[in-house]
């Protein structure tokens, strides 16, 4: 049977099928889906959103030291997080299969950095599987599992933006059940520190295992290599060494050149590659992301080889820069010249809580330190309220910083799930080493940017069923935060007000700025009754506009008109109308 | 045969990612290789959105390269113009919902808008079919089907049987909504005749 799947969903079906029992993962882009699509059609394989990566990362070691299959899922940064422990377990080696997904973003189309993860496997040792279309991300899963029990090792399966959120037909079958294996306890494999020098050495054996393995692996295959094949661009016969999503580009604009496609791009087969280059005057390497594949065979001695001086390190590739760099053709450009392609630049929600926290730290003029969710935006107009921002859990210690540096104005931000992930040791530290940090948790009870998924702080789990909710007031105290305060974060003025008086405390504080996402489900359902504006009080004095409401337009007579389908009744702009003309829509005359 | 290729652009909410989604389900249904991918920005909602479908006998990249685009789908003015250049200009169609949404975060946006980009594109000798669709799904009794009306004049201009686009609506779109759309998507055809 064939269904028509995004990458991710391909992921999760291609886990179900391989008899996955545990799943664990944080969101981020793009590798959200796979247990969004786990939690809603395959809840038998058990998934979880964890704290963290490193959180996530850990209860599938121990889950599949203790014999289940186990899929951990992460966006490529999530890897850092994660990497005091990828970078150990090929130490111990597994026990069931094992695989993680590095969902790498080229382009950096919703992350921070581009950062090619084959590097952070080849540091620790992890074998490497890159599907090229749906159909391999639902099959190499399964072979995933296969050959991290073969070898006992941790898996990587690396994805990239467009192989994740792209759809294509997928063979899809059914689940088989496999029996867990058994755990022995056995300090000298699983107590890595105190028998490192033992494991050592097998960690190599395993790789050169894996690198012979490499050679006959069936992912690493050579298409119809045709030596006499010419291309417009040069006289000389090519062939293309790549991986991943690179390889469809090569097929639809090379469609005759001789094509070495790795499946598997850690460890390389030393020898296919030499043999393959051997064939062909140049050998071009097209690969997403940086010179993995190409510094490789360049350390092999392999001397026929252009790769990124062509392709470049930088952004996505697709079939236009492929064409345009081969002298196939250039792609024509936008109209940019003759007319004004004004952009749509991302905006928060209409409704969206944070946009009172902003208006009230730009007012307050003080230096603000973010974090990563939705927020980020605070650093753009009409805001321009966010002053550095770096990665997850950031904003504390660089606000404990700014403080040590003479900026102690500088408050920092961070959502309640951040914050869950990765601000709770910055924050004890701060309270530890005496600073005066004041700290705005703006907690909608989501991890928003992703989409909205439960967190601790949500009272909700994956699977839409109750969970403990983090009390992050009665934690902040624990750690003893002398000034907490909640405030109802649609309250402009309350937030200022609470703002003033945290910042002044002689102590660290912090505010929790608390009103739920709206895109949360629940609170998409739920009866709005919008707010509308009576015209007739209205003297289009423009306060409203300065709330920067998406929902808030003009009339042609240059009124202020709130689209009622959209108005989420949050009552910002009711709030700031000196004239009291906006009001609930069944009120207006 | 040839791939297809077709461009979606519009913003955020006004449905051009189930109409790409639907294409792309019809194709299926029709026997074809099918790849679709979308690209958005970080915000969830008001951003610019641009979804590529390709089908055809066996398809390698879902990404749509410029200037090959059999139709270039837009349901806003200004996205439309944002991705026109996808179009083949040889034989390549626009079709545009001759509908305005200003950017909300721009500063002056009312002003600096491109108000003339049909025109505009018409002058660069593209082939560009403005349909009233917003129009037309208000007049049915609600704008949000604008979305299915384009995808009704679409389907004249694909290799795919009208009996197939009717199904692919039927198990696509919720009970509720299915008359309204049946009936958006035949006004669709029916500007195209």
């Amino acid at each position: 049977m064939r269904e028509f799947l995004l990458g991710n969903e391909a992921i999760a079906r291609g886990a179900w099928e391989a008899g996955v029992k545990f799943v664990s993962g944080y969101p981020g882009t793009p590798s959200t889906e796979i247990i969004e699509t786990l939690a809603t059609r395959f809840p038998e394989t058990n998934p979880r959103w964890s704290a963290n990566e490193k959180v996530a990362f850990e209860e599938g070691m121990g889950a599949a030291i203790g014999g289940l299959r186990v899929l951990v899922t992460m966006k490529h940064v999530g890897l850092n997080v994660a990497a005091d422990a990828f970078m150990v377990f090929p130490y111990a080696g597994t026990n069931g299969g094992f695989v993680v997904i590095s969902a790498d973003d080229p382009g950096m189309h919703s992350s921070q950095n581009e950062q090619d993860n084959r590097y952070l496997a080849r540091v620790g040792k992890v074998p490497v599987l890159e599907p090229s279309d749906a159909q391999e991300c639902h099959d190499f899963i399964i072979a995933g599992m296969e050959l991290s029990e073969q070898f006992r090792t941790p898996v990587m399966l690396r994805t990239t933006t467009r192989l994740a959120h792209h759809k294509g037909l997928v063979e899809v079958g059914e689940r088989k059940e496999v029996e867990q294996k058994e755990f022995v306890r056995d300090a000298k494999r699983f107590s890595v520190p105190i028998y490192r020098l033992a494991r050592r050495p097998e960690v190599e054996k395993t790789l050169n295992a894996l690198a012979e393995y490499a050679e006959t692996c069936p992912f690493n295959r050579v298409e119809h290599s045709n030596p006499s094949t010419r291309f417009a661009s040069g006289q000389a016969s090519i062939g293309v060494v790549t991986s991943g999503i690179a390889y469809q580009y090569v097929k639809e604009v090379m469609p005759e050149a001789g094509v070495l496609r790795l499946g598997m791009t850690f460890p390389l087969p030393a020898k296919m590659l030499r043999e393959f280059c051997s064939k062909y005057e140049t050998v071009y390497v097209i690969e997403e992301g940086e010179a993995f594949i190409e510094e490789y065979m360049r350390n092999l001695g392999i001397v026929n080889v252009k790769g990124k001086e062509l392709f470049g390190v930088i952004g996505e590739y697709s079939p236009g820069r492929l064409r345009k760099t081969l002298g196939l053709g250039d792609p024509p450009k936008p109209f940019t010249e003759e007319v004004n392609l004004i952009p749509r630049p991302p905006m928060l929600c209409v409704g969206c809580g944070h946009r009172t926290v902003f208006a009230a730290l730009k007012q307050l003029k003080v230096t603000v330190s973010g974090d990563i969710g939705c927020y980020t935006m605070g650093a753009l107009p009409p805001y321009e309220a966010e002053h550095t921002t770096f990665c997850m859990g950031a904003s504390i210690g660089v606000a404990v910083g700014l403080e040590q540096a003479g900026h102690k104005d500088t408050v920092a931000i961070i959502g309640d799930s951040t914050f869950i992930h990765s601000g709770i040791p910055p924050l004890i530290d701060a309270v530890y080493n005496k600073s005066h940090l004041t700290l705005v948790i703006l907690d909608n009870s989501a991890t928003g940017m992703t989409g909205s998924q439960p967190n601790a702080s949500s009272g909700k789990d994956v699977l839409g069923q109750e969970a403990p909710r983090l009390d992050l007031e009665a934690f902040c105290r624990a750690t003893g935060v002398g000034s907490v305060e909640v405030v109802d974060t649609w309250q402009r003025k309350e937030i200022v007000n609470t703002l003033r008086r945290a910042i002044a405390y002689k102590g660290p504080s912090v505010v929790i700025a608390r009103g739920p996402c709206q895109q949360l489900p629940e609170i998409k359902r739920r009866k709005v009754i919008p707010f509308a504006v009576e015209e007739e009080l209205c003297t289009k004095c423009d306060a409203c506009f300065k709330v920067w409401c998406p929902a808030i337009t003009r009339t042609e007579q240059n009124y202020p008109v709130i689209a009622a389908n959209e108005c989420t009744s949050c009552t910002v702009c009711a709030q700031v109308c000196p004239t009291d003309a906006i009001k609930l829509a069944e009120a207006v005359a | 045969m040839n791939t297809y290729s077709l461009m979606f652009a519009g913003v955020g909410g006004q449905g051009s990612l189930l109409i790409a989604e639907l294409t792309s389900l019809a194709a299926v249904s029709a026997g074809f290789d099918v790849k679709q991918t979308e690209v958005h920005g970080v915000s969830q909602r008001g951003g610019s959105v641009e979804t590529h479908v390709r089908f055809g006998e066996k398809v390698h990249s879902p990404i749509v390269t410029p200037g090959e685009a059999n139709a270039v789908i837009g349901l806003e003015k200004l996205e439309a113009l944002r991705f026109a250049h996808y179009v083949d200009a040889k034989d390549g169609t626009i079709l545009v919902n001759d509908y305005e949404l200003i950017p909300g975060s721009v500063a002056n946006a009312e002003k600096i808008y491109p108000h003339e980009s049909i025109e505009y594109l018409k002058s660069k000798g593209l082939r560009v079919i403005a349909l009233p669709a917003s129009k037309t799904a208000r007049e049915l009794g609600d704008g949000r089907m604008a979305n299915v009306v384009l995808l009704g004049a679409l389907s004249t201009l694909l290799p795919i049987p009208q009996e197939i686009w009717n199904k692919t609506l039927k198990l696509r779109i919720p009970a509720r909504f299915l008359e309204g759309n049946l009936k958006a998507y035949q006004a669709g055809r029916e500007m195209m005749s």
